[in-house]
C-alpha cells in the first residue's frame, strides 16, 4: 500500500476555495434583479438591450481569444458583467445595433488590447458607454418613459434602428430627474428615485435593488464596501454642504444619491477590482475622488450626469494611488520607498 | 496613539483555515513502538551537521552520544534506542538532499533504559552551562524550524532579555503535539522555564496560547509555581500567529524590527514543546531520543499524538497507524507551512511537529490559474502588510531587484496566507520563494566579486 508513488506540491498544501471565476458569477446573480427589476419597468425594449449587449460581449471575447490564438476566457463570467453593465447604462429604447457596437468596443478596447481580464486600466463597460456617448450623443439621451401600459408587448420605436441611420425620435420619450433638475429645475420625489419609479437609463433607476446587490456581495467578502461607501459618502457630504449653503439652488443631498447613475456606479461600477486600488486607504480616497468629481461634474459641469467620467477619471489615476499610498510594513518605520 | 490604546492582542491580517484540530487534540500521547531499523541524518537542525563518534558495528546504549556538535550552531545527536551501529553511510533527507548519516538496528529484546548523564543543576549552574547542557542535549527548536536553541538563547553583548515568551500557539491546520504537550507535561515546561529565566535573565516568562486551546491556558495557569514570574496570555485564533514575530506583537504589541531578531525588542521566544524537553533531560543531562508527532490528516487511519524515537523510518511511521489507499501526498509539518515528502525512507527528525497525510480527494485542487483581479484578499491577508499582489506581478516579470528594493520581498516570512486565499490561484507563496533566493544568489556572487578585487 505504501507503494503508490506520492505527489509533491509546495505549501501551502490547502486553499481557501474561492476562486475569481465564482466572484464573477456572483457578481452576475447580484446585478440580476436590478436587470429583471428593469425589464418590468421598460418592457421588452429593455430586455433585448440587455441581451444585445451581452452577447456582443461574450461574442466578442470568444472571437478575440480564437483570433490570438488563446484559450477562450467567456468561461471566467467577466464578459457577461461587462455586458450586462453596459447595456444596465443605456436607455431603454438604444438602437440595438448601437448597443451590439458598445459591446464590442466595450471588451476589445476596454479591455482586450491592454491583455484581457485582470490588465485593464479601465472599467470596460464604462469604456463602451464612453464611446457610445461621443458616437450617439442624442441616442444615448434620449429617455423612454417607465410603466407604459403595453410595454411587454411591443418595443421602442428606435430599439430596431438600421445600422448608421439616426434613430427616430420616439413620441413619448421624457426627461430624466437629473437632466429635469439641471435645466428645468424640477425636483423629482426621493421615494421614487429610490424605488425607481421614474425614467432613466435601463439599470439605474431602482437604487434599492442596486443597494441589495452591493450588500450581497459584501456579505460574501467578495466586494470591497469602502468604495460605494466612500463614494456616496463624500457625495453626500459636499452636496449636503452645497445644499445648506443655498437650497434653492443646489439640489438636495439625498436627490443626489438616488438619482442617475450613481448607485449603479458606486456599487457595481466603482468596485470593479481591477481598476481600483488595493489598498484599504487606497480605495477610500479613490471612491472619495469619484465622489467629488460626480458633485463638480453635475452642479458645474456641462452635462446633467457625470458618474461615468468620474469613474474612468479615477480608474486612470488609481495605479497612481497604489504607488503612493502604502501600507507601512511590519517592522519598519516609515513607508516604502516611491517609486 | 496613547489614549486610544484599544490594541486587541492579535497581530494584523492573517487567515483563518479550517483548523481539523478536534481529531487528535483529545487524544493523550502514546509511546511509538521502535521501529526495527533506525536511521539518523547528521543534518536535523539549521547550520553544521553533527560530526559521527561512533563506528560501524558498535553497540550502543539508549542516550549514548552518537554524533558530536560540528560547530557552535550546531548540536550533538544521542541514540533514540539501544542497539547496533549497522552501517554509516548517506542517508535521504526531506530536502532531496543526502546527509551522512547512522543506521542503527534495534536491539530485539531490549528493555530501552535510558543512559544517565552529568546533570545541569539548576540552582549552581550559571546562565553558560546552562546553555552548554542544552546544546549537549541536543535540543533545537520543536516546533518546525529546528535552529540550535543554545544559539537563540545567547544574548549578543549589549542587548538585553526582558521577556520570555514560551510558544504554545500552533496555528497550524491538524496539529495538536504543542496542545497535548501542554496538557500533559506542565510541570516540565515550568522546570524548563526556570532554565530558561536563568540562561536569559528575562525578569519574567509568558506563555502564548490561541483560544482554541483554552483548556490547556487553564490547566498551565491553574499550575503557575508561586516562585517564578510566569503568566499565560489566551489570544484570539489566527494563522501565523505562531510565528516568532507575529507572536511578540500579540503577546506584547512590539514590533520586530525589519531584518532584525526578537532580541532587539528584548523579547527571546521558545517553543513549549521545547521548554518541556529542556526541563525534562537537563536535570538528568540526557539528550534528546524521541518527540511528540501529531500523525492527522483524512488518509491516516489510527490518527493520534505518539511519542517516537527520532530517527523512525517515516514508512515505518505509516506502516504502524495505517493508510488510506487513495494516500496521495504526505506533509512534514502542517499543510500551510509543512514540506511535501517526496520519499518515504526519510525518517522523523527532531523538527518534526507532524505528519498530515492527505487522500487524492483532499489534495484535488482547482487547477486553473486566473489573471490577478487584484481583489486586494492578499493584501489583507499578508501578516506584514506586503503587497504580494504587485510582488506576484513582478517576479512574473522577474524584476526581482525591483521586488527586494521596493516592494520588502526579503521581509516575507513565506507564511503562505496570500497563495491561501487568492481566488485566481496564483502561486504567489511560491514565486516569493523563489524570488528571494535568487536575490540572495545575486548578493552573495556581488560579494564574492567584491572580494576578489
Amino acid at each position: 500500500m505504501l507503494n503508490r508513488t506520492l505527489n509533491i506540491s509546495t505549501s501551502p498544501h490547502i486553499v481557501k476555495g474561492i476562486s475569481t471565476d465564482s466572484i464573477m458569477q456572483n457578481v452576475v446573480w447580484a446585478l440580476l434583479p436590478v436587470a429583471l427589476f428593469a425589464v418590468y419597468t421598460f418592457g421588452m425594449s429593455a430586455l433585448l438591450v440587455l441581451v444585445t449587449s451581452t452577447a456582443a460581449c461574450v461574442l466578442t471575447e470568444h472571437f478575440m481569444c480564437k483570433y490570438s490564438k488563446k484559450k477562450s476566457t467567456i468561461s471566467d463570467w467577466s464578459a457577461v458583467i461587462t455586458g450586462l453593465l453596459l447595456g444596465l447604462t443605456l436607455p431603454p429604447n438604444f438602437p440595438l445595433w448601437m448597443a451590439f457596437s458598445g459591446g464590442v468596443i466595450a471588451i476589445a478596447l476596454g479591455k482586450f488590447i491592454f491583455g484581457g481580464l485582470g490588465y485593464n486600466v479601465f472599467n470596460p463597460a464604462l469604456v463602451g458607454r464612453a464611446v457610445l456617448q461621443a458616437a450617439f450623443p442624442v441616442a444615448i439621451t434620449t429617455w423612454y418613459p417607465a410603466f407604459l401600459p403595453d410595454r411587454f408587448f411591443s418595443v421602442s420605436v428606435s430599439t430596431f434602428t438600421v445600422p448608421f441611420m439616426e434613430p427616430a425620435i420616439d413620441a413619448m420619450t421624457g426627461a430624466t430627474p437629473l437632466a429635469a433638475f439641471k435645466f428645468d429645475h424640477v425636483t423629482t420625489s426621493t421615494s421614487d428615485l429610490a424605488l425607481g419609479l421614474i425614467s432613466g437609463s435601463t439599470g439605474e433607476t431602482c437604487a434599492l435593488l442596486i443597494l441589495l446587490g452591493g450588500l450581497y456581495l459584501i456579505a460574501r467578502n467578495m466586494m470591497n464596501w469602502r468604495i460605494p461607501v466612500a463614494v456616496l459618502g463624500s457625495v453626500y457630504v459636499l452636496s449636503g454642504i452645497l445644499y445648506l449653503i443655498n437650497p434653492q439652488v443646489y439640489p438636495s443631498p439625498l436627490f443626489m444619491l438616488f438619482s442617475g447613475g450613481l448607485m449603479l456606479g458606486a456599487v457595481f461600477m466603482a468596485t470593479d477590482m481591477v481598476a481600483s486600488p488595493i489598498t484599504p486607504l487606497g480605495v477610500v480616497v479613490y471612491g472619495v475622488i469619484i465622489g467629488l468629481l460626480v458633485v463638480v461634474i453635475r452642479i458645474w459641469g456641462g452635462l446633467p450626469e457625470g458618474v461615468m467620467y468620474a469613474i474612468l477619471l479615477a480608474n486612470a489615476i488609481s495605479p497612481h494611488i497604489d504607488n503612493l499610498i502604502r501600507p507601512r510594513v511590519y517592522g519598519t518605520t516609515k513607508s516604502l520607498k516611491r517609486s | 496613539m496613547g489614549l486610544l490604546n484599544f490594541r486587541k492582542s492579535t497581530f494584523k491580517h492573517g487567515v483563518h483555515p479550517p483548523e481539523h484540530k478536534s481529531e487528535t487534540n483529545g487524544l493523550p500521547i502514546r509511546q511509538f513502538p521502535f521501529a526495527p531499523l533506525i536511521i539518523l541524518p547528521m543534518a536535523q537542525h539549521i547550520g553544521a551537521p553533527s560530526q559521527i563518534v561512533v563506528r560501524e558495528g558498535q553497540e550502543v546504549a539508549r542516550g549514548q552520544l552518537l554524533a558530536k556538535a560540528g560547530g557552535y550552531v550546531s548540536v550533538p545527536l544521542h541514540a533514540p534506542v539501544s542497539g547496533t551501529i549497522r552501517k554509516i553511510a548517506n542517508v535521504p533527507t526531506i530536502s532531496g538532499k543526502m546527509s551522512p548519516g547512522i543506521f542503527l538496528e534495534t536491539f530485539p529484546f531490549s528493555s530501552q533504559e535510558v543512559l544517565e548523564g552529568t546533570p545541569v543543576d539548576l540552582e549552581t549552574a550559571t546562565p553558560e552551562q546552562i546553555l552548554q547542557g542544552i546544546q549537549d542535549a541536543g535540543i533545537v527548536g520543536l516546533g518546525g524550524a529546528a535552529f540550535p536553541t543554545h544559539v537563540k538563547l545567547k544574548i549578543p553583548e549589549g542587548k538585553s532579555c526582558e521577556a520570555l515568551i514560551i510558544n504554545g500557539i500552533e496555528c497550524e491546520p491538524y496539529l495538536t503535539t504543542d496542545h497535548r504537550v501542554m496538557l500533559e507535561q506542565a510541570d516540565d515546561i515550568f522546570m524548563g522555564i526556570r532554565y530558561l529565566l536563568k540562561a536569559t535573565g528575562a525578569e519574567r516568562a509568558i506563555i502564548g496560547i490561541e483560544a482554541n486551546k483554552q483548556d490547556a491556558a487553564d490547566h498551565l495557569e491553574a499550575r503557575i509555581p508561586e516562585d517564578i514570574p510566569v503568566t499565560v496570555k489566551v489570544v484570539p485564533v489566527k494563522y501565523p500567529q505562531g510565528s516568532e514575530k507575529m507572536l511578540i506583537t500579540a503577546v506584547l504589541g512590539r514590533e520586530v524590527p525589519s531584518g532584525g531578531l526578537p532580541i532587539e525588542v528584548n523579547v527571546v521566544v521558545v517553543n513549549v514543546a521545547t521548554t518541556a524537553e529542556i526541563g525534562r533531560l537537563l536535570p538528568h543531562g540526557r539528550g534528546i531520543q524521541e518527540r511528540v508527532i501529531t500523525i492527522t490528516g483524512p488518509a491516516v487511519k489510527k490518527k493520534g499524538n505518539y511519542l517516537i524515537p527520532i530517527g523512525t523510518p517515516l514508512r515505518y511511521v505509516l506502516e504502524q497507524v495505517g493508510v488510506d489507499e487513495q494516500i496521495s501526498e504526505v506533509y512534514m509539518g502542517g499543510p500551510m507551512m509543512g514540506v511535501a515528502v517526496s520519499n518515504l525512507d526519510i525518517s522523523i527528525v527532531k523538527g518534526a511537529s507532524g505528519i498530515v497525510a492527505f487522500t487524492e480527494e483532499d489534495v484535488k485542487r482547482p487547477q486553473e490559474i486566473y489573471p490577478c483581479i487584484k481583489c486586494g484578499a492578499c493584501v489583507d491577508a499578508c501578516p506584514i502588510s506586503l503587497n504580494p499582489s504587485k510582488l506576484g506581478i513582478l517576479a512574473k516579470f522577474e524584476a526581482y531587484d525591483r521586488m527586494a528594493e521596493d516592494f520588502h520581498l526579503m521581509d516575507c516570512f513565506e507564511c503562505g496566507s496570500c497563495s491561501y486565499v487568492c481566488p485566481s490561484h496564483i502561486p504567489l507563496v511560491q514565486y516569493f520563494r523563489l524570488a528571494k533566493s535568487i536575490v540572495r544568489k545575486r548578493a552573495t556572487a556581488k560579494q564574492t566579486a567584491e572580494h576578489a578585487k
